[in-house]
């Protein structure tokens, strides 16, 4: 059996299909992703990127292919089939319960935020400690405290979400996804519905946690500083295939393919 | 038609009251079915497949439209025969009024439910949620400030139409003034008069008491 080594990717799309009916969203996508990596996904709206985070979210799921062993059509996670499930030498597509297990590592922040509105802040970084992890009240209230001091909201655990602003509603759902210890974090476009003022404290949270943890991140953003300083690389798609990757550096300052060229300039135009 | 007399009101009264008891008696248990009943039809409709959904959903319609009476004779000819008769009036009266308006709650529910932001769904898988956890401690909470104002106007109509029970021979205020038509060959303007004032001065309140409700609601913290 093969054991988990470093050089082992933790993220595996491979020939990955998904499909909305008619609408062919990823067309055999293949990619890898390293432990501790922070890939951001660029492109424009309707390129795949954010179904890349739901299918990793199991929000959404791959669309089957016949013959996966030999054909693809699967997502791997730390070695081990994600959107499939083994059985014997045959990979079927994973159930609920094998999903259940799975997605435990994987954490998401949305766009809207997400947060229970019938329940106070606190209970919404322990609702999932205590009935998905089975953490004690004691011990996911510590892990809550700990967390939302990180996020700079200690004041306001006793409030409920519709008394915070925007950006104060959106770190709580990063204190929300990181009490998960996952070690995958997907960020959906997480500043996008918020006030402009309001973008940098959330921007901040994100940079404090890149710089404080190894939790590998997946990064759907229209913030092109942001996306320069916290990834490693980045990935340009456009209907469905990834049109373009490289360090930030190189893919800002230097794009080589003209369809990222004309997407960086109507970005960075806005 | 004779006009109205105060010796026949006060003689009228306390039978009316009677009858007003069994009202309430009959609401309280009709309107405990008509809540867990179309709760449970809302839930089983969300999370169950198309084989079970479709029937249930065509029951529930045949329910709603189809009249409460017709409903209460067919019930009571089809089962008296097989309950006891002191109590079967009571019973397949507040059971039949109950799952009718059941098929009322049951939509204010459903509707409750699908007013809730499909992101709501998507951070409980997001968190690994267990199912029940989902229900009950994120969809429910935020379905019952959506469909308490509806429903509990569901209750109110239910409340009204308690004296449909008459038909099958409950005890309610209506088969009192029956009653005592029956003894003395009058009374029919008091009995009635009283039977509509108790049935105004019970729903008042409770309507008052629901806007209320309904104010606090809109304005609580989700």
């Amino acid at each position: 059996m093969p054991s988990p080594t470093s050089d082992e990717p933790i993220i595996r799309f491979d020939r990955v299909n998904k499909a909305f009916g008619d609408l062919k969203v990823l067309k055999g996508l293949s990619f890898d992703i390293d432990p501790g990596e922070r890939v951001t996904l660029i492109g424009p709206s309707g390129s795949g990127k954010t179904t890349i985070l739901r299918l990793l979210m199991t929000l959404e799921h791959v669309t089957p292919v016949k013959h996966p062993e030999e054909n693809g059509g699967v997502i791997w996670v730390e070695g081990e089939p994600f959107s499939h499930m083994k059985k014997g030498s045959k990979l079927h597509v994973a159930n609920e319960r094998y999903l259940r297990q799975r997605r435990q590592k994987v954490g998401m922040v949305f766009q809207q935020f997400n947060l229970f509105p019938n329940m106070k802040v606190l209970r919404n970084v322990t609702e999932a400690q205590v009935h998905t992890l089975k953490r004690s009240k004691d011990e996911a209230e510590a892990k809550a405290r700990d967390l939302l001091e990180l996020v700079g909201l200690s004041d306001k655990i006793d409030g409920y979400p519709n008394q915070l602003s925007g950006g104060q509603q959106q770190r709580v759902a990063i204190a929300r996804a990181l009490a998960m210890d996952p070690d995958i974090l997907l960020l959906d476009e997480v500043t996008s519905a918020l006030d402009p003022e309001l973008v940098a404290d959330v921007l901040q949270v994100l940079r404090d946690i890149a710089d404080t943890t190894s939790i590998t991140m997946l990064i759907v953003t229209h913030e092109m500083s942001f996306a320069k300083d916290v990834s490693n690389r980045v990935m340009m798609f456009d209907q469905g295939v990834i049109v373009e990757e490289d360090t930030p550096e190189r893919i800002f300052s230097d794009p080589q393919e003209v369809r990222t060229q004309d997407f960086l300039r109507a970005v960075l135009a806005e | 038609m004779e006009g109205w007399s105060n010796e026949r009101a006060a003689e009228v009264f306390p039978m009316v009251l009677d009858g007003f008891w069994v009202v309430l008696q009959v609401t309280a248990v009709a309107a405990t079915i008509a809540v867990l009943v179309g709760l449970a039809v809302a839930i089983t409709e969300q999370v169950s497949s198309p084989w079970v959904r479709r029937p249930l959903s065509g029951v529930m319609q045949f329910i709603r439209n189809t009249p409460l009476l017709v409903q209460l004779l067919l019930v009571w000819a089809a089962t008296s025969y097989y309950i006891n008769p002191d109590w079967s009036a009571f019973i397949v009266g507040s059971a039949v009024l109950g799952v009718h308006y059941s098929s009322y709650t049951s939509e204010s529910f459903r509707a409750g439910i699908e007013a809730i932001p499909q992101g709501q769904w998507e951070a409980s898988t997001a968190l690994s949620l267990p199912a029940h956890r989902t229900w009950f401690a994120v969809i429910l909470p935020q379905m019952m400030r959506r469909s308490t104002a509806a429903v509990a106007n569901w209750l109110i109509a239910m409340f009204k139409e308690v004296p449909a029970l008459f038909a099958i021979g409950v005890l309610e205020m209506i088969s009192q003034v029956d009653k005592y038509l029956g003894q003395t060959y009058s009374g029919a303007v008091e009995g009635y008069t009283i039977a509509g004032l108790l049935f105004l001065a019970a729903s008042y309140p409770v309507a008052v008491a629901m806007r209320r409700l309904e104010n606090r609601l809109a304005k609580s913290n989700f």
